[in-house]
């Protein structure tokens, strides 16, 4: 039990992402409405973002703005004690990633909105009666 | 004289700045925009050729974008494999707009920019993944790719394709999603991004179970992508009510390009060592490209949509490329690359016979392409060589790449792989057959020649431009064929990783 709590503790980055990607998942294969699919894809998507923003982080680390002490013009990167600041690489990579997931959820709804007006619903199952009894 | 340094970033750049240019280009003057997007093309291919042509004589290429050295900076890398690759997508996609202009304007006489426009993204973003030696920016571009595969799907068939193509982004985005999420616990473990750098430093990891989901995560991503099955079910519906100028380009180049990003991540990345010696998974991953290309065959078989029995065809051939690419011996993997090769071809070839077609018959159903061959007889020839080359019979290329793919099995001892290959190749006799019996002999008895039934029998092709399209694509099929022994030992072989 002890091991078991050491484990969510310890890891709890983890499991929360985890648990988002999971939903995501649920809303995407399970739902009915294909907006509410697409909401679920959007949290899917967003959960690995959250997994990218963790892995960067250090405990008790802050912005990688490095300070010159005044008086110095430059500062020599021995004396940077990296530990300090966090990883901003996987941040950046986020950003590209946010706007992948924009793109593709505009793209999702103009798709959305172009079977409404055909087919007068967002159901899926609706629209699949509809496909069958064509 | 241009620096030969500039050739491999001008194959991406070039289409990607003029997909901008054809939107806006489109308010000015409509007619400016096939000639723009021509340009951009053929910038890419001869880019490409000559990229290629460095290649082979002076080895692996490097190209630093903004000039940050490799493991820092984003880097191209262009070796045999990804040189050969990128001369096929830019050719292809300059071919297709050849063939398929008529039927653009016909299509889409209001939205001639936009879909041009999308092409040049889609063009891009297959040779932004080809080319790139960065994992991450294989995701960007892997998404640019898909995003405009969605629309341009969307904008086919009105009942069906838009709903096809919203399935298509939902299980897209799981796929890229794992694959993105493969590369976080690669970086987790690395602390680098570079496929090189990558390769170098996962030496150590072998062990790691991180690299180890990472692998899992990265490799489950492509395959849906690719549509290996059982992860292809959004294929069939994506491609058969795709417009058909887009279908054209987009079934033959997208699942191909997935399949050579798996090769980069097995034999780039991950390494042989750790493929074959640490893990043991390959031979459930055959297991399964085995049931993928029969159940491809099989499907195919069921199916009544001429279309749609092509997108099953994909499925299956998708099997084979798995399937040698994971035998793990030299003669599985050039059999594995010289049908990402030729199934490029046969893949457009059969779009383009598809869309030909379509041209003259609305409905591709089967038992509609009655006396097909007196009313289209060049559409009808380049199909029989296409349908003989996936059928595999020598001298079209089909034979070949299936040949090494079998030798390569027989030496692994995968004799389950074996008949899976050699019963798709009957089960391919059968199904063409069934369309050549069809569209052959009328079912309906032959009265003697009127006056009436003489128009039966006129000639109705297709435009010049998609017969002669068909056509030389057929002549390359076998064209392939008859030098593939030149093409696997000038430029498949020296690719192959040592000690497999």
């Amino acid at each position: 039990m002890e091991l078991l709590i050491k484990e969510i503790i310890g890891k709890y980055n983890y499991w929360l992402y985890i648990i988002l990607m999971m939903i995501g998942l649920y809303a995407i294969i399970a739902k009915n409405n294909l907006i509410k699919k697409l909401v679920g894809m959007n949290i899917f998507q967003t959960a690995i973002i959250l997994f990218y923003i963790s892995i960067g982080y250090k405990k008790g680390g802050t912005l990688p703005i490095i300070e010159i002490p005044h008086g110095h013009h430059t500062i020599s990167p021995e004396s940077i004690d990296i530990s300090k600041y966090i990883n901003p690489l996987p941040h950046v990579l986020m950003l590209t990633a946010i706007v992948v997931s924009v793109a593709t959820f505009g793209v999702a709804l103009a798709i959305a909105l172009k079977i409404y007006k055909e087919y007068n619903t967002l159901e899926e199952d609706e629209i699949r009666m509809r496909l069958r009894g064509k | 004289m241009i620096d030969n340094h500039v050739f491999p970033i001008l194959i991406v750049i070039t289409p990607l700045v003029c997909a901008f240019f054809v939107m806006g280009l489109y308010w000015v003057d409509k007619r400016l925009c096939l000639p723009l997007t021509i340009l951009a093309i053929s910038i890419s291919f001869i880019s490409s050729i000559i990229t290629l042509y460095s290649v082979l004589t002076s080895g692996t290429i490097q190209y630093k974008l903004g000039g940050w050295p490799p493991p820092i900076g984003i880097e191209y890398r262009i070796d045999l494999l990804n040189g050969v690759i990128l001369v096929i997508i830019s050719f292809i996609s300059l071919f297709n707009l050849f063939t398929s202009f008529n039927q653009v304007s016909h299509d889409f006489p209001e939205k001639k920019g936009t879909f041009y426009s999308l092409y040049l993204l889609f063009t891009t973003g297959l040779l932004g993944v080809v080319i790139t030696g960065d994992l991450f920016n294989l995701y960007v571009l892997l998404e640019i790719t898909s995003l405009s595969a969605y629309a341009q799907i969307a904008l086919g068939d009105k009942k069906r394709a838009p709903f096809a193509s919203l399935n298509y982004i939902f299980i897209g985005v799981i796929g890229a999603s794992f694959y993105l999420l493969g590369v976080g616990y690669i970086y987790m473990m690395t602390g680098s991004l570079n496929m090189g750098d990558v390769a170098h430093l996962i030496h150590n990891l072998h062990h790691s179970q991180a690299i180890f989901v990472a692998f899992i995560f990265c490799i489950v991503g492509v395959w849906i992508k690719m549509a290996l099955f059982p992860l292809h079910i959004w294929l069939p519906n994506a491609y058969t009510y795709a417009p058909t100028a887009s279908g054209r380009i987009i079934a033959p180049l997208m699942t191909k390009v997935m399949v050579y990003v798996m090769i980069r991540l097995m034999y780039s990345v991950f390494g042989i060592d750790y493929l074959f010696n640490t893990l043991h998974i390959s031979q459930s991953i055959i297991y399964l490209s085995s049931a993928a290309v029969l159940f491809g065959g099989i499907m195919a078989l069921s199916q009544d949509n001429l279309k749609k029995m092509f997108t099953y065809i994909i499925i299956s051939e998708i099997g084979y490329m798995v399937g040698g690419a994971w035998l793990g011996n030299k003669t599985g993997l050039t059999g594995a690359i010289l049908h990402i090769i030729n199934d490029v071809f046969m893949t457009f070839a059969l779009f383009l016979s598809a869309g030909n077609f379509a041209w003259r018959i609305k409905d591709l159903s089967i038992h509609n392409l009655e006396d097909i061959f007196q009313k289209m007889p060049w559409t009808s020839t380049g199909f029989v060589v296409v349908a003989l080359s996936i059928i595999g019979i020598p001298p079209t290329c089909g034979f070949f790449s299936k040949w090494y793919l079998i030798l390569g099995a027989i030496e692994a001892k995968q004799y389950l792989f074996i008949i899976a290959l050699i019963l798709s190749s009957l089960l391919n006799i059968i199904l063409f057959f069934r369309v050549f019996e069809k569209s052959l002999f009328s079912s309906k008895p032959h009265v003697m020649e009127s006056k009436e039934t003489r128009s039966y029998n006129l000639i109705e092709e297709a435009p010049a431009n998609m017969t002669i399209g068909l056509l030389v694509i057929g002549a390359i099929l076998i064209l392939i064929g008859l030098y593939s022994g030149k093409i696997v030992s000038n430029l498949i072989l020296p690719f192959i990783p040592k000690g497999l």
